[in-house]
């Protein structure tokens, strides 16, 4: 973490209130960005922020908004995202993204605010037991009783959310204990008697996953959102290519292998590859790394990977052997086992089983109907890897929208794919992406968006065009809850009950151009490239494409609920016209 | 099958509702749980009886080991330990029936601590089953309340 000193650090002693302590706290924390919204209960910290220009504060529309781009922040850095906002409202409208952060283990510290202590309890105006209610959805929380405390606790909190299992952390603070002084002392080591998280494995287990490895055939590595970070991304391809194996990811995986090695088999799951499907169904052992066997990924438990043997690393215990039993079960870092490992193991015969996948990926590629009246968005997103040489920044929200960005982009690098997987959290994508733009401003940040969850964090076009942050937005627009429309389609006759949203939808461009952003209709396949392009060279503010994709198209292949991985359906049973 | 856990935690005004959030938020059982101060001023005892299968439990202690302020989580079923359960159970007692009612609180070597011209009530400590077995056998009686504290368990020691 880089730490700017324009303000010098207060002597030891000094006595400071607990404003200040906070503020000094998070400097000391090397905290650079802050994402949030003022409050009554807050106003004293937002003062002392004011002498504080080396933290960067970024003024949201939305405390919803704060915890999305604190959390895009978070992925795409690997630094703990930080949200200040005030008490009841303020703190109750960051609980969709504290939940979501806390389900993709996402290390985020959030500041609350709240009436005096001595009212608590009270039902004081903008009082909510937020401690309460984020019990359920946090790491671990913090009601500061004594500002003496305070410096520690905010330490404690950034160890606590960076380290292990990443997730959030919410510190609670009482009005009157911002008032109050007390002397500053430097953060000292964190020692928490019941939190020791392991990070070296078990090196006999270690050994015996290396030769259980040796004698597989048909091996196959499973890495999840664990490994999507470096150097730990970089010894999953050592393994993989020194004992060729094939990988596939989940969705938070995207990006931890080069899709562009030929080993990669892309994701696997509900709307997985064919061959990843099929190859998890037919493989004799499973190297399942960071991830969690989520029951997109598994379809139906009783029918996954039937013929192996399964090897399980994960950081958290809880994970392991918790859907799906594990032969070798191995609880660290990924960074850390993955290189012991790959000394260890040796080099399994797998031609046959490369063989076979290859000839899986010829005969069942990712398809789609390239003729199809209107722009298929697979097409727009394979065009936006195109223009981005496969480097940027995918900032995807949920729904079609996001399965078109996990199957279509070919990630290549660790950090580069953002998406609420665990939560599906629409109105994810915008705020993240421009959390995400402004802890990266050399890179190239995308976000892909459907026309529903575009609208669902809209007013952070604001916040996107106050501090210029050019995220280029590739709004897929088919006037449709695309996805859930998808189900009706397939799963309930047609019957599309509420998910028609063409009817009502705003008109995006002008939307756009009423913040100031830029925005371009894009109704033909040939325009789609030429948009793309011009949207690369703006460097000063949000450019919003709006493509206005077949109405009806579907994601395939497709998982259905509950079925096994094999019982895919592979395209569309009856094409729309 | 029933489990005995003893869980360790650092005090924290947190820290029970998140225990106790866990069983509900994960849709586990409780059959009983009980706290109080261990050795250690800065750390309390829970003591959980729980039912579920091997996973389960399993779970149950990986997942109150995640928690920050759990320091330790032992499963004392597979262990030689003992436990012990409190309970009050106040009785509707006559002249008639209260000799009978006294020599069933013998047998169970209960307590009668408190009387009145229609009650007694009884301390009754032991096992969970012996105290089932003894509300069993006072229920004839008429029982007017009752309560309970939940067992408190600790590891059996054999070394000399």
């Amino acid at each position: 973490m880089t730490k700017k000193k324009t303000q010098k650090r207060p002597e030891e002693g000094t006595l400071l209130s607990g404003t200040e302590l906070l503020i000094q706290a998070l400097v000391d924390a090397g905290v650079d960005t802050v994402f949030g919204y003022p409050g009554g209960t807050v106003i004293g910290i937002y003062d002392a922020l004011f002498d504080h220009p080396e933290i960067r504060h970024i003024l949201v529309r939305h405390e919803q908004g704060a915890t999305h781009a604190a959390d895009g922040y978070a992925r795409s850095t690997g630094r703990t995202g930080v949200v200040l906002v005030t008490s009841g409202p303020g703190a109750t409208n960051t609980v969709t993204g504290i939940a979501t952060a806390f389900m993709d283990s996402v290390p985020l510290v959030v500041i609350t605010g709240q009436v005096p202590s001595a009212m608590i309890g009270n039902d004081a105006f903008q009082e909510a037991d937020i401690i309460g209610i984020t019990r359920p959805i946090t790491k671990h929380s913090y009601l500061v009783k004594d500002v003496r405390q305070l410096g520690q606790i905010v330490n404690e909190a950034f160890h606590i959310a960076a380290t292990g299992k990443p997730g959030p952390v919410l510190i609670d603070l009482p009005k009157d204990i911002q008032l109050e002084k007390a002397p500053y002392q430097k953060p000292g080591p964190v020692s928490i008697r019941g939190y020791n998280p392991t990070y070296k494995g078990h090196s006999q287990q270690i050994i015996k996953a290396a030769r259980m490895i040796d004698q597989a055939q048909k091996p196959l590595i499973y890495a999840g959102g664990g490994v999507n970070s470096e150097p730990a991304a970089v010894s999953l391809t050592e393994l993989a290519v020194k004992a060729r194996i094939p990988v596939t990811t989940t969705l938070m995986g995207l990006g931890s292998f080069p899709e562009s090695n030929p080993l990669s088999l892309g994701m696997l799951g509900m709307h997985g590859t064919w061959y990843a499907n099929k190859a998890v169904t037919e493989s004799d052992l499973i190297i399942a790394v960071g991830a969690r066997f989520d029951d997109r990924v598994t379809g139906k438990l009783s029918a996954f990977a039937r013929g192996a043997k399964i090897i399980h690393i994960d950081i958290d215990p809880a994970s392991i052997a918790k859907n799906v039993p594990a032969h070798i079960p191995i609880v660290g870092h990924a960074a850390e086992i993955l290189p012991e490992l790959t000394l260890a193991v040796g080099r399994p015969y797998t031609q046959g089983w490369l063989e076979q996948i290859q000839k899986w990926k010829q005969e069942h590629p990712l398809q789609y109907d390239k003729d199809c009246c209107r722009i298929p968005p697979p097409f727009v997103i394979q065009k936006v890897a195109e223009v981005t040489d496969h480097r940027a920044v995918i900032v995807a929200d949920v729904g079609q929208n996001q399965m078109f960005a996990a199957q279509w982009y070919g990630y290549e690098e660790a950090r580069t794919h953002l998406s609420s997987g665990g939560l599906g959290t629409m109105g994810y994508g915008f705020p993240a992406a421009i959390g995400a733009k402004l802890g990266n401003p050399d890179k190239t940040v995308v976000c892909v968006v459907g026309d529903g969850g575009f609208q669902m964090n809209v007013q952070e076009l604001a916040t996107a065009m106050k501090y210029g942050v050019p995220v280029k937005i590739v709004l897929l627009n088919n006037g449709f809850l695309g996805m859930v429309r998808q189900w009706q389609h397939l799963f309930f006759k047609k019957r599309y009950s509420q998910t028609i949203l063409s009817d009502a939808n705003p008109d995006f461009v002008r939307l756009a151009e009423s913040y100031g952003a830029i925005g371009y209709r894009v109704e033909k396949k040939d325009d789609v490239l030429p948009v793309l392009r011009k949207s690369l060279e703006v460097e000063d503010r949000p450019v919003l494409m709006e493509f206005i994709i077949e109405p009806e198209s579907q994601v395939f292949p497709m998982v259905p609920a509950g079925a096994a991985l094999n019982e895919m359906i592979e395209t569309n049973p009856e094409p729309t016209a | 099958m029933r489990h005995t856990l003893s869980v360790l935690f650092e005090n924290s005004f947190n820290a029970i509702p998140r225990i106790a959030g866990l069983f509900s938020g994960r849709g586990y059982n409780i059959t009983s749980i009980s706290f109080g101060q261990g050795e250690d001023p800065e750390v309390t005892r829970a003591t959980i009886t729980t039912d579920g299968d091997e996973r389960i439990i399993e779970q149950i202690a990986k997942q109150l080991n995640k928690l920050v302020d759990v320091v330790k989580v032992i499963d004392l079923t597979y262990e030689p330990f003992v436990e012990r359960e409190l309970a009050l159970v106040k009785v509707q007692a006559t002249p008639s029936t209260r000799a009978e009612i006294m020599q069933i609180t013998d047998i169970f070597r209960a307590k009668i601590i408190d009387v009145s011209g229609k009650t007694v009530t009884i301390e009754i400590t032991g096992k969970s089953d012996k105290i089932d077995a003894a509300i069993g056998m006072l229920e004839a009686f008429g029982i007017r309340e009752i309560a309970r504290t939940g067992a408190v368990a600790l590891k059996r020691e054999f070394k000399k």
